[in-house]
């Protein structure tokens, strides 16, 4: 495979990817503060509550359309692009894929609908139900997702086989129960939920800057900082728990996330900031608080962390076993009888993907020298500063969100939030932080996970489709292009919607109607 | 526990009815997309046009999501072969769709011409080009298609985006365009009233008439072109491996299947009768059934490529030997297992709920309607 060839299709991957997660962590988020908002109209009667629902269901349409524009290219990606990795890990990861599709796509895109138009055709619970069954569907695509990514970073349930030339599953139930998928799924619904609170938070602050819509904006602002806080907490406090599971499953990454070169004496510390010299392998300098990290990756005082030197001290061992897995694949793949290969592949197969690694360099296993070995065991820890940074930043962001919610829920309560004009363009000002709190996290788990695409079972370069680098730059930039004329639409229609308000409804009650009224009369 | 082979054979059919539930589903709001800007005379009655699929576009593209999904899973080198080797052409299919989400959702959030137009045109490209683009790859797929496997599975395509848009193709092509507007202006007549009715219906009685008329060409045309037989090596029950089978090319072996088993004439008569039917029953403006009659037609015009086929999937013709069959490109026992039980038990689910929706938003769409809900109505 042409180095260029998987540096562009990794490209167009993270680029389609991350434009996806542009819309998501919003749908997932506003969906809920949906049903809070309905059921509040349930209880209560309060025409404002439904106009609430109608309008934040509004803002929440024109983000849904390009959530599914997005969402289209993904399902299809990994078969037109990642061709390989497709027939090689198919059977376990495209089992999450249609669950998704058949479980979680159909729920939500069926009841958004009615959602949108079902307002005079069904009961007040009907409807009620409908926005419920939607939140539903759309929360249980992202646990089907992330069942699929989840086995990309721990690959459980699912074994090797030579005679058929690809990972096969052995165990539903393990797939299904991954801890890493576990947590990485409450995580990010947690992140998307926050974000959603964020966004009705911000542009309720908005309208309360401007002195506009009042009751609206006010009973807006007290369920997304309600909302928000818990959230805000859940995603700090369920974060820790993917750096436990990071710690046991992950530890490459892990170790360069925290630029841990050298393994330290139990319990380590955290480095809250460090000068990363990559080159040498060690920092210049570092801030570090101890004992912390040691207790949140290993939940104990005395487990030690491995550092990134040892990692690659363990993996080139591994890589010279896979080398003789490939070797005996190879003869078993030509004489599937052939026991003595059949007894050596067996001994050395855990390692098999290591073996693999080596085909970056060489492509006749047996060309494989000590030296393309020890190249071959240093790719497995991912660059360190890309990831120790994205990561803090991401960190700091949350916890942010728990300060910013803390406050605005604290003045919601005492109900002197409209008072407080700091607080209220504190929360206008971090309307666009939680997408980039988000797209951080998708870079440190993903950029992370390198060099496979399956951790320590199918190397990225391996994982491509055998297309020209003609057609990868047509694509990009095709999508590219697209991707950024369509996100200039949306951000047009959210920005005139956002000032419109509910207004926008056209029921006659709100700003820009009655002023409109004022200036014809 | 099901036996392999029995699930190999399940896998196939199931994958027929996806296909099949996509056509018949998504297949009208393409249709309705691809008439739009001609039905349509002016800008209230193109809304009424979207309005009738406004609430239910979006469940039925998950025919389309699904089918990629339960492809990938039950099928996975078939998912990695197609897509990769059809490159441009899924790519065009993709790009196609983006307009749809964004074109049903933002054209009448603005009041202004020039952007509805736009978008109006954006709903016609999504409409019409997938069927078109499928066409184009089943009639392929016919043919058999250049591309290989190395000694490690790993596929590679020889052929180009052109070699794609021959003659035979192309014919299957203009079936499936004319076949899904024709399915759209049915569904267009149902539920709508007055002069777009009338559009509606006289655009199935051209579409119909063409659809048909090209169904039958090709099938006169598909007994002389090349088709695939295993001539060895392919173990039903086995474990999967598209290189262990010797395939033969022979003129007219796509019949094959047809002369062993006559009773599968049943499929492609089902073609016909479905489709004269839903020509007659528009024609008579009974629409409901007319819709059901040309579901029907879809069914069968599905079904006659795939019985001619079985059981071959994607034949190659560079390779015979590396063509995928039903037996070959299937993933493991337990996948199978796995998604069998999950289809079963979610599809009934589907199938109730989508008939709720349609239910509860029943009824023609009208232009009072749309004048009442200016601000809510697509």
């Amino acid at each position: 495979m042409s180095e260029t060839l998987v540096d562009l299709s990794r490209l167009q991957f993270a680029a389609t990817a991350m434009y996806h997660f542009l819309f998501v962590p919003l749908t997932l988020g506003l969906t809920w503060m949906l049903v809070i908002m309905e059921s509040l109209y349930v209880m209560t009667g309060k025409q404002v509550y439904q106009d609430m629902v109608k309008f934040w269901g509004k803002l929440f349409g024109i983000n849904f359309a390009l959530g599914v524009t997005t969402g289209i290219t993904m399902e299809f990606q990994f078969g037109t692009n990642w061709a390989y990795y497709s027939h090689y890990v198919g059977d376990i990861f495209g089992a999450p894929l249609a669950i998704e599709g058949l479980m979680a796509f159909f729920l939500e895109s069926t009841f958004i609908g009615l959602f949108f138009f079902g307002w005079n055709r069904l009961s007040r619970t009907q409807h009620l139900l409908v926005t419920l069954l939607m939140a539903v569907g759309t929360n249980l695509s992202a646990l089907w997702i992330l069942v699929a990514n989840g086995w990309m970073q721990n690959p459980v349930g699912s074994e090797f086989s030579f005679q058929t030339m690809r990972m096969e599953m052995t165990n539903f139930w393990d797939v299904i129960f991954n801890p890493v998928a576990q947590a990485k799924f409450v995580h990010t619904v947690s992140a998307g939920y926050v974000t959603g609170a964020m966004f009705v938070l911000s542009i309720s602050a908005y309208y309360l800057l401007k002195k506009r819509d009042l009751e609206f904006a006010k009973r807006s602002f007290r369920v997304a900082a309600a909302f928000g806080f818990a959230s805000a907490c859940s995603v700090v406090v369920l974060g820790d728990e993917s750096g436990y599971t990071m710690a046991e499953k992950q530890q490459s990454k892990l170790a360069a996330m925290e630029a841990m070169w050298e393994t330290e004496p139990a319990p380590a510390g955290l480095k809250l900031i460090a000068g990363i010299d990559e080159a040498d392998q060690r920092n210049t300098w570092e801030l570090e608080i101890p004992w912390v990290l040691g207790i949140i990756g290993t939940r104990s005082l005395d487990t030690p962390l491995p550092g990134i030197k040892e990692i690659i001290a363990r993996n080139r061992e591994r890589v010279e076993s896979g080398v003789e897995a490939v070797k005996a694949l190879n003869v078993l793949r030509r004489d599937a009888s052939d026991s003595q290969a059949l007894a050596l592949f067996e001994t050395h197969k855990q390692n098999l993907g290591f073996g693999l690694l080596t085909r970056k360099y060489v492509a006749d296993i047996s060309q494989v020298t000590p030296e393309i070995m020890d190249k071959a065991a240093a790719s497995t820890v991912p660059p360190v500063k890309p990831l120790f940074w994205t990561f803090r930043i991401m960190v700091l962001l949350g916890f942010s969100f728990i300060a910013l919610f803390a406050v605005a829920l604290w003045y919601s309560v005492k109900d002197t939030f409209t008072e407080k004009r700091w607080l209220l363009r504190w929360a206008l000002w971090f309307l666009p932080l939680p997408w980039i709190a988000s797209e951080m996290g998708w870079f440190v788990a993903e950029y992370g996970r390198q060099p496979w695409t399956i951790a320590e079972v199918l190397p990225t370069h391996l994982s491509v489709s055998t297309l020209s680098v003609q057609s990868l730059y047509g694509s990009l930039a095709g999508f590219v292009g697209f991707y950024t004329l369509l996100l200039i639409v949306e951000l047009y229609l959210m920005f005139r919607f956002g000032r419109l308000g509910p207004s926008s409804l056209g029921t006659g009650r709100y700003h820009w109607e009655r002023q409109g009224a004022m200036q014809s009369a | 526990m099901l036996d392999y082979e029995t699930l190999k054979v399940i896998w196939w059919l199931l994958v027929g009815v996806l296909l099949v539930g996509f056509a018949v589903m998504d297949g009208h709001d393409m249709g309705v997309g691809t008439l739009l800007p001609f039905v349509g005379k002016d800008d209230t009655e193109r809304r009424v046009i979207i309005n009738t699929v406004g609430p239910h576009w979006d469940g039925n593209q998950v025919w389309f999501i699904t089918g990629g999904g339960a492809i990938f899973a039950a099928w996975p080198l078939v998912y990695a072969t197609a897509f990769s080797g059809f490159y441009w052409a899924m790519l065009a299919v993709l790009w196609a769709l983006f307009f749809r989400p964004v074109g049903f959702d933002y054209r009448s959030k603005i009041d202004n011409a020039t952007w509805r137009t736009t978008w109006d045109w954006g709903l016609f490209v999504g409409g019409a080009v997938p069927p078109l683009i499928f066409g184009v790859a089943f009639g392929n797929l016919l043919q058999g298609v250049p591309f290989h496997f190395d000694a490690n599975l790993v596929p590679y395509y020889e052929g180009s985006f052109w070699g794609l848009l021959n003659p035979f193709a192309l014919l299957a092509g203009v079936v499936s365009s004319a076949m899904i507007t024709f399915h759209g202006a049915v569904y267009l007549a149902h539920r709508t009233e007055g002069d777009i009715q009338q559009r509606a219906i006289r655009a199935a009685l051209l579409f119909g008439v063409i659809a048909l008329v090209a169904f039958a060409a090709a099938g006169v045309w598909v007994q002389s072109i090349p088709g695939y037989v295993i001539a060895a090596g392919a173990d039903p029950a086995g474990l999967p491996n598209p290189l262990a089978k010797e395939v033969v090319r022979e003129a007219g072996a796509w019949m094959v299947n047809y002369r062993h088993q006559p009773l599968l004439w049943a499929v492609p008569a089902l073609a016909f009768l479905g489709g004269l039917a839903a020509l007659w029953a528009v024609r008579a403006g009974r629409t409901f059934f007319a819709f059901w009659a040309s579901s029907v037609m879809i069914a069968g015009v599905i079904g006659t490529a795939g019985v001619a086929m079985f059981p071959f999937i994607l034949p190659s013709s560079s390779d015979p030997r590396s063509s995928l069959t039903v037996w070959d490109s299937v993933s493991s026992h337990l996948t199978l297992t796995v998604m069998f039980w999950a289809t079963v038990i979610f599809m009934p689910l589907i199938i109730a709920y989508t008939s709720w929706a349609y239910k509860v938003m029943a009824g023609k769409v009208t232009k009072a309607y749309i004048l009442e809900n200016e601000k809510q109505a697509y």
